[in-house]
């Protein structure tokens, strides 16, 4: 028999019903699978006797016949979304020691519908990378990186900014983990580790208890190892939340009772500017087999222009740590988290706390985002950059007149070595050049596995739709699923 | 232009234009759901929004959004359908977000303009510029320990509206009359209770000087004046302050400047150079605030009867001269009360007693009207006895110091103490012939031409009827009785 915990949420989910095993078997497997793969250093916080006292609980909701609709499924929370009296990092160093007394809206969600929750992930600091290397915590390694049975050969990243969440999944210690996704954060991750992830339409999800990045960005989402397992994540987390005003007050459709493989009809358009010089050829191959597979499920494939593409990463580059650098101004060692105090002035003690606070990389955002709202800069890059990514949803706007989804690869390459890309920010930004466009245009999208490259290593396909129409982008999905079959394995993952 | 001062070099004008903030009279603050009364033990009153916790999101407080509507009606101002919270960033301990939210560009009310009633009996318009929506900051203390600060963020986040007006302000006194409107129009409205002493009024003063006619001099910013009176003190100081730098052949730097209400002075607190970089932006944790028009009118009509639209009622209703009009409308309580005292009565009559009579008692004893120990319906009580001659106007004040000290009404007291005003001809007429009788030299002299003298025995007949005899009549009878002697 298959290890409980290399069960989808689904298959779970029926054996939970089933009585085949408790949730506190599950739980079990799973906390088990977590010291094996504790190498990874994928966990910030373990909280196991949390998962214990949930999957109990769970158990005597199925005895009762009350289950929810996730229960006794054990996910990983990545450790930007604030969860009550458990240590919450943003995998930084500024917030040590920090216990919230609350809990995020969307992990709330997720214990109401019976999830359990294993403990918190590690993520790029402050949500701020494509490579979790900026964790406070250490690097976390990508399961799939070259594995000789006692050590890894070598360290390849688990993409990022969801790294944590990415790497427990395709390691099989985890379920599913929420994510979060500014830039790409969920889907390149899930590329780069052979999962699957999906970003609602921006307003889909409540921000409220999530540590905030760049504010108009900012989106939660599910990370798991299939297209269903994500669309019963999204189904639990999604939601109006008069807490955080920019949710979107508007019913929540059945996803996943509509979760449906048909494409036959459906308009899919391939956009000509994603096709960029320097992306390897089995990546521009693997995009037009999916696109073959589509056209074969009897959709109509078609060639689209979205003209404003190529701006899309520098506009990025001055919103989202335009953004950053205000909401991080509140990490000033006065209420919360890390305090350096020399005995200085105050101006002296937030020096010497956000100096040694904060990594280099948000260190570097903070002062690129305040540049560029200073008097006298703001017209050059911050309207200018607001005024590239109205066009560039009017962009999308019109293609959506036409399509119904759009398909591209998720990232231009796969997992790369633990400290490539470190001594170039600009190298490092380029790895959200599929992603950023439909983040800025505040789009639903999702990453699925589509296959391997020459390296062994996983590749993304990226599946972008209207807004609010998560229904295409998992339909899509599912049909490139099933087509891809995608059943390749980390070398390193837990029994 | 009598406003001008005197230099050594000539007149010079000044002008002024105020950022008054008021806090929103409200229960909640701007953006949180915790509690924006005044008081309370320090950071008893803070939500973790207010405290800038990580991952907690500002929701706004539509009954906010609702007065700052309803003021801008009161200052004739545009209604901005469409407006933007932006964030202010700067750091200080008592900002916990190390940003303010406040609105830059697009405030929710835009121009607008207000009246103040100069001395010389003319009236000023004076310019709004803007009316906008920001959060306030905590308050930082430093005198609790002799080398740490203290945080109270009580006060962070309550609601404020900022309201700027435009540099129309000529004078000191000008200045005063505009806040005193300002604050009337926010009592009023209801939108904020105007109390200087608990900050919930603060106002910053832009100062600068010029010879008339020439452009505008350089500005000071004089920070957080916290009364009227510090408010008339800093601005003179400060604009004889700005006269003799430039006088003495030297510049005005652009600045802020405190005023210390102890030494009478105002101080530098930061120059231009050291001014804050906002870097202001939209802050997108706020959608853009979007008004539903039918809502605003209907705000608009619910706006009560306000201190101009009252005050020409007056004139015109009551008859009453500007100056009384604008003393019983500058509070709505006192103009109700008047109101109550003229239904039906001598409007100018009442006004007299309402001014004179019980705000000069109220204002002695350092009373307020809601305390006042004559009701305005037993005020009214009193007018109709005068007007209807039951008792002279002099006796009515001794009416109203029995009514003042025991609560009863004009009647009960004329009657319990047999004060009504004798009008029957006989019994005056005895009277008078009785004064005649008994003052034979002073009416020689009033024969020889001295009219002075007839004063003399109407006082003496008004002495005799215990101050009970109506005046008038008494004059009357006299003269008739001299002229046929």
């Amino acid at each position: 028999m298959t290890s409980l915990n290399h069960l989808t949420i689904s298959e779970a989910l029926v054996g939970l019903k089933a009585k085949k095993f408790s949730a506190v078997e599950l739980t079990e497997a799973h906390l088990k699978a977590m010291a094996q793969t504790k190498s990874l250093n994928a966990f910030i916080t373990e909280t196991p006797e949390i998962a214990r006292q949930q999957a109990a609980a769970s158990d005597a909701r199925y005895a009762k016949g009350e289950a929810g609709m996730l229960d006794g499924i054990p996910l990983a929370i990545k450790d930007l979304y604030c969860t009550k009296d458990v240590l919450t990092t943003a995998s930084s160093h500024i917030l040590d020691g920090f216990k919230p007394k609350y809990e995020s809206t969307v992990t709330q969600k997720l214990w109401d519908a019976g999830g359990v929750m294993l403990g918190k992930v590690a993520l790029d600091e402050f949500a701020m990378g494509s490579s979790t290397t900026t964790n406070y915590y250490g690097h976390v390694i990508n399961p799939w990186s070259p594995h000789n049975g006692k050590d890894f050969t070598s360290r390849l990243v688990p993409g990022g900014s969801s790294g944590g969440s990415s790497a427990v999944i395709a390691a099989r210690a985890a379920m599913g983990a929420t994510g979060t996704d500014t830039g790409g954060s969920i889907r390149q991750p899930a590329s780069f580790t052979g999962i699957s992830g999906i970003k609602p339409t921006y307003g889909r999800c409540s921000r409220w208890g999530i540590i905030a990045f760049a504010s108009s960005l900012d989106q939660a989402g599910p990370m798991a190892r299939s297209v269903r397992d994500c669309a019963l994540m999204l189904q639990t987390m999604a939601g109006h939340d008069p807490k955080d005003s920019t949710s979107v007050d508007m019913p929540v459709p059945d996803w996943v009772k509509a979760l449906s493989p048909k494409v036959k009809g459906k308009r899919i358009g391939i956009p000509k500017e994603y096709r960029v010089d320097g992306t390897p050829a089995e990546i521009l191959a693997l995009w037009d087999k999916a696109a073959s597979w589509l056209k074969a499920a009897g959709a109509e494939v078609v060639d689209v222009s979205l003209p404003h593409t190529k701006y899309a990463v520098p506009a990025y580059y001055v919103i989202a740590p335009a953004e950053a650098s205000s909401n991080l101004a509140r990490y000033d060692g006065v209420k919360f988290g890390l305090r350096v105090d020399n005995g200085g002035s105050l101006a002296d003690m937030y020096k010497a706390t956000r100096g040694a606070g904060f990594g280099k990389e948000v260190r570097r955002r903070i002062l690129v985002g305040t540049y560029v709202l200073s008097a006298g800069y703001y017209d050059a890059y911050y309207t200018k950059a607001l005024k590239v990514r109205a066009k560039i949803a009017e962009d999308f706007r019109k293609v959506f007149e036409s399509v119904d989804a759009l398909l591209t690869p998720t990232a231009p390459s796969t997992a790369f070595v633990i400290g490539a890309n470190e001594d170039d920010p600009v190298k490092m930004y380029l790895n959200d050049i599929f992603t950023i466009p439909a983040s800025l245009a505040g789009l639903p999208c999702m990453s699925i596995p589509g296959g391997l490259g020459s390296d062994g290593l996983p590749l993304g396909l990226h599946i972008i739709g209207k807004p609010f129409d998560e229904q295409s982008v998992l339909d899509v999905a599912l049909a490139l699923e099933e087509a891809a079959a995608f059943s390749a394995v980390p070398n390193f993952m837990a029994a | 232009m009598s406003n001008l001062i005197s230099g050594n070099t000539g007149k010079w004008e000044i002008v002024i234009g105020l950022e008054v903030h008021a806090q929103v009279s409200s229960k909640a603050k701007l953006f949180s759901g915790a509690s924006a009364t005044f008081g309370g033990d320090p950071n008893s009153q803070v939500s973790f929004v207010d405290a800038g916790f990580p991952g907690m999101l500002p929701v706004i407080n539509q009954y906010c959004v609702e007065q700052a509507v309803k003021t801008g009606f009161g200052l004739n101002a545009q209604i901005n359908l469409a407006s933007v919270f932006d964030r202010k960033n700067y750091f200080y301990a008592d900002l916990p977000n190390g940003y303010q939210i406040s609105q830059y560009k697009q405030p929710i009310v835009g121009e607008g303009f207000l009246l103040i009633d100069l001395p010389d009996g003319t009236t000023k318009r004076v310019g709004i510029e803007r009316l906008h929506l920001e959060q306030d900051a905590g308050k930082s203390m430093h005198d609790q320990h002799p080398s740490k600060s203290y945080i109270d963020l009580n006060r962070a986040g309550v609601a404020l509206m900022e309201i700027v007006s435009r540099p129309d302000l000529r004078s000191a006194e000008e200045a005063t009359l505009y806040v005193k409107k300002l604050r009337s129009i926010l009592r009023y409205i209801g939108s904020c209770d105007g109390n200087m002493e608990e900050g919930s009024l603060r106002c910053d003063a832009n100062v600068s000087v010029r010879k008339p006619g020439r452009e505008l001099g350089t500005r000071c910013e004089i920070k957080n004046v916290n009364s009227v009176r510090f408010l008339y003190a800093a601005i003179e100081y400060e604009a004889r302050r700005q006269i003799e730098i430039i006088e003495d052949g030297g510049k005005i730097h652009q600045e802020t400047r405190l005023f210390d209400s102890v030494k009478g002075e105002t101080r530098s607190m930061r120059s231009k150079e050291d001014a804050h970089d906002y870097r202001y932006f939209p802050d997108p944790d706020l959608l853009p605030l979007e008004l539903d028009a039918a809502w605003v009118k209907s705000l608009g009509e619910s706006l009560p009867e306000l201190p101009d639209a009252k005050k020409a009622r007056f004139i015109s209703e009551y008859g009453l001269t500007p100056y009384d009009a604008d003393v019983l409308v500058m509070e709505q309580e006192r103009a109700a009360f008047y109101e109550t005292v003229a239904k039906g009565r001598d409007g100018k009559l009442a006004a007299n007693w309402v001014i004179t009579e019980l705000l000069g008692r109220l204002n002695k004893d350092g009373k307020d009207l809601a305390d006042s120990p004559v009701s305005a319906e037993n005020l009214g009580g009193l007018i109709a006895r005068i007007s209807d001659k039951t008792i002279s106007n002099t006796l009515a004040k001794t009416v109203f110091g029995h009514m003042w000290d025991e609560g009863k009404t004009a009647d009960a007291v004329i009657e319990e103490k047999g004060m009504k005003q004798v009008t029957d001809t006989g019994a005056i007429e005895k009277l008078v012939e009785e004064a005649i009788a008994a003052n034979p030299a002073v009416i020689a002299e009033f024969k020889a031409g001295k009219e002075r003298a007839l004063g003399f025995i109407v006082g003496q007949v008004m002495k005799k009827s215990a101050g009970k005899a109506n005046p008038g009549m008494v004059n009357e009878i006299l003269v008739k009785k001299l002229k046929s002697a």
